[in-house]
């Protein structure tokens, strides 16, 4: 891809961001690593520049709003305190009792609730009739108490009624008004939470990095819940917040009810900050067109009982994309045989790469046709790799059993497959299967 | 309240903000010609307060083109910007007024979840009440956990009656309920709270639809006022908001909140060209007299950081 066409596309982009509320700086960062990103690279067949250029964005964009993508953190002696902040309005109380909730079906806790909202005029009421009308314990509300008090008390109770978690609420609060963030740390100090999140409203414009950042400076935030993905804001906040608190997006909040609570799905986040979603499916299915006729290619090949050294290569390339080893377990939903088998072959990501520098020292007659290696080809193919002769031997003879495996597969259809595979299955075929 | 007042207390509300405002400013403007690099330093300052990227590139375009008599010095270009901006502003500063010959004047509060609309019913109460009417609240808030108790608080300090139904009763029939008793009693203005609500979701908008429509049929001209509470923290989506809220509930003011933060509610700007609705107060606090009149200069020149 050239620089104009990268340029160009850019242009689009930063204003897409721009318009889906994505902070400035945080756009200008984000286009210098999608340019270093998109030149150079391959446009796939039948795709323009630009859209490729999309494609690449939205890739991008999926891996930073995914990064760090975590369950709660709820190790520590129970109870354990997860703290809610953030501006007001932001929906922090409705949170508090989804988080309630969640707690309770997703990770069988049991939760106290405890509002410190003592400014918001029935705030404390608020989370009160929550917990009754969904069942979930709030500590009894006592007039004229500190949020510090408050606080105390909910350790207590807490301990004493042997809750696995305390949720604190607190009251809605402007990153500039240093009193309410100092009354926040104590908060925070005193109470020694395994989560603060910061909660912040998907509609957030400009000023969301202002806020977030103030608010990760002064407490120890971990991670992020975004409010109102139900409405129908382009959640460019959702960048800008994830970048400069450089925490996780945990959940997010799709609606009014009490079950309204997800876990963050990055991809669907990114698709709407981005407004493309034609273009990327377009990409993708280009994509996916390429990867099918290699495959069918592939095939076509395995059927007449060929497999040359060409194709061991982009096998290894291929594991290598994938995450290499861990990544292709990870993807695979049930794993279990083949993992002992992959672990007792102590194949590990390194080993991948210098087997593909090996196969990269052939010449493209060897590669086709194994047959012709002699000793001194061998040497060569060592030296030229930077491996060893040992290694050079040991990857032309998993080659031949691989080839071999294919030729029997190619006999017995797909059925037989997995049948015929031979013991220390080598991980080419893994993606394959 | 004097105009003086509003606005000292807007700077003071303000002030905090404009530090680093005029930093941007500073920088943007050391270099004296307008090249497109200052221009673009400029350009940014307007999108940072989410104008949007077409009316900044607007204004962008109105300062490259203007012809100064000499140099000018940073000041003199933002006072060019704030003076352009303040003229896209000034058809909508408009002050909410009452006309008195409504009896009871109703004024129907409307928008997103936690914009502000209690807060504001509980400001315009103070102010309205302070002026010698009698101000009724309506609870229409009948879906939010505690709404009610909240406007309960708000008619307690500002010493105006309530009048509720219990939680998850129909707002419609509640609005009811409450323009009869401001009838019978004499009342001068009746302002209703609703639920927040997205506007996306067709069912709630319907309910608002169905708000009005009670409404009407006690008095065809009613409701008088129909004001839609936007958040200035809130970005390119508000101009969603007054779109969807205008379609269904024909909005005749606005008044936006949270001006006392960082945010600087740039999106107005966009508003105002687009839908040309009034502006009536913004809201910088969370007190009983934090709500101001709008003024258009004073909103430029924040937007600019030229408050102090
Ligand atoms: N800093 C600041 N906070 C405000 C302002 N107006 C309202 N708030 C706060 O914003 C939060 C939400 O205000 P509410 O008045 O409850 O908003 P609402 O629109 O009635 O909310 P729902 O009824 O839940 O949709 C509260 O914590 C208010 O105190 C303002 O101008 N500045
Ligand atoms: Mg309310």
């Amino acid at each position: 891809m050239s620089k104009a066409d990268v340029d160009s596309a850019l242009r689009e982009i930063r204003i897409a961001l721009l318009e889906a509320d994505v902070a400035l700086s945080v756009v200008k960062e984000f286009i210098v690593l999608v340019r270093e990103k998109a030149l150079g690279q391959e446009v796939t067949r039948s795709v323009t520049p630009g859209q490729m250029v999309i494609k690449i964005v939205n890739d991008h964009l999926v891996e930073i709003l995914g990064v760090g993508a975590s369950e709660l953190n709820l190790a520590t002696t129970p109870p354990a305190v997860i703290m809610l902040v953030g501006l007001q309005g932001s929906g922090k109380t409705t949170t508090t009792a989804k988080l309630a909730k969640h707690l309770r079906s997703q990770y069988r806790k049991n939760a106290i609730m405890t509002s410190l909202d003592i400014r918001r005029p029935a705030a404390q009421q608020q989370l009160k009739s929550l917990g009754e009308t969904h069942s979930i314990p709030t500590l009894p509300i006592v007039p004229f108490e500190t949020p510090e008090m408050i606080t105390e008390r909910a350790l207590d109770t807490g301990k004493k009624e042997g809750h696995d978690v305390i949720l604190l609420d607190t009251a809605g609060r402007l990153h500039i008004d240093d009193s309410m963030m100092s009354e926040a740390l104590k908060i925070q100090d005193l109470s020694n939470p395994c989560e603060i999140l910061f909660v912040a409203d998907s509609m957030t414009g400009q000023d969301a990095v202002n806020a977030a950042r103030a608010f990760s400076e002064r407490l120890n935030i971990t991670g992020i819940i975004l409010t109102r993905i139900d409405g129908d804001a382009r959640g460019g906040a959702a960048l800008s917040i994830r970048e400069v608190t450089g925490t996780p997006i945990k959940l997010m909040g799709t609606g009014e009810k009490i079950d309204d609570i997800e876990v963050f799905h990055p991809d669907r986040i990114a698709s709407r900050i981005l407004g493309m979603g034609d273009v990327v499916s377009l990409v993708e299915k280009a994509q996916e067109t390429v990867r099918e006729e290699e495959a069918e290619e592939f095939a076509r090949k395995l059927q007449k009982g060929q497999f040359d050294l060409e194709d061991m290569a982009k096998q290894l390339g291929q594991m290598r994309k994938m995450g290499g080893v861990g990544g292709i377990l990870n993807k695979l939903p049930s794993v279990g045989k083949i993992k002992n088998q992959l672990q007792d072959a102590n194949i590990d990501d390194n080993v991948i790469s210098r087997q593909e520098a090996i196969i990269f020292s052939m010449t493209t007659a060897e590669r086709k046709n194994p047959k012709l290696f002699n000793g001194s080809r061998r040497r060569r193919i060592a030296e030229g790799s930077g491996t060893t002769v040992q290694e050079v031997n040991r990857l032309l003879k998993q080659h031949k059993e691989m080839a071999k495996a294919m030729k029997k597969m190619s006999k017995l259809g797909r059925k037989g497959f997995t049948k015929g595979m031979p013991q220390g299955m080598p991980p080419g075929i893994l993606p394959r299967i | 309240m004097t105009q003086n007042d509003w606005l000292s207390r807007l700077k003071n509300g303000l002030s905090r903000t404009s530090a680093h405002l005029n930093e941007g400013i500073a920088q943007a403007l050391k270099n004296k010609n307008l090249d497109e690099s200052t221009l673009d330093d400029l350009e940014d300052i307007l999108i940072t307060s989410d104008m949007g990227v077409s009316a900044a590139a607007k204004l962008r375009d109105e300062v490259a083109k203007a012809k100064f008599e000499k140099e000018p010095s940073f000041k003199d270009i933002k006072y060019f910007l704030a003076a352009k901006i303040a003229d896209i502003l000034k058809p909508v500063e408009q002050p909410l007024l009452i006309d008195n010959s409504k009896k009871p004047f109703v004024i129907l509060v409307q928008g997103v979840n936690g914009s502000g609309k209690t807060t504001t019913i509980g400001k315009l109460a103070k102010i309205f009440t302070e002026e010698g009417k009698s101000v009724l609240l309506a609870a229409g808030d009948t879906f939010r956990a505690a709404a009610i108790e909240q406007l309960q608080i708000w008619g307690d300090r500002t010493g105006c009656r309530v009048i509720s139904h219990t939680s998850g009763a129909d707002p419609a029939g509640l609005v009811f309920d409450a323009l009869g008793t401001a009838r019978r009693d004499n009342i001068d203005l009746v302002i209703i709270d609703t639920a927040g609500r997205l506007q996306n979701r067709d069912d709630l908008m319907a309910e608002l639809h169905k708000i009005s429509r009670v409404i009407r049929k006690l008095d065809q001209t009613a409701p008088h006022c129909c004001l839609l509470i936007l958040d200035a923290t809130v970005g390119q989506n508000a101009l969603s908001q007054v779109e969807k809220f205008q379609k269904t509930s024909q909005i005749t003011g606005l008044v936006m909140n949270k001006l006392d933060g960082s945010a600087r509610g740039g999106i107005l700007v966009s508003l105002a060209e687009k839908f040309k609705l009034p502006v009536h107060a913004i809201g910088v606090g969370e007190g009983e007299d934090d709500l101001m009149p709008f003024n258009a200069e004073d909103f430029a020149k924040n937007l600019l950081g030229l408050n102090n």
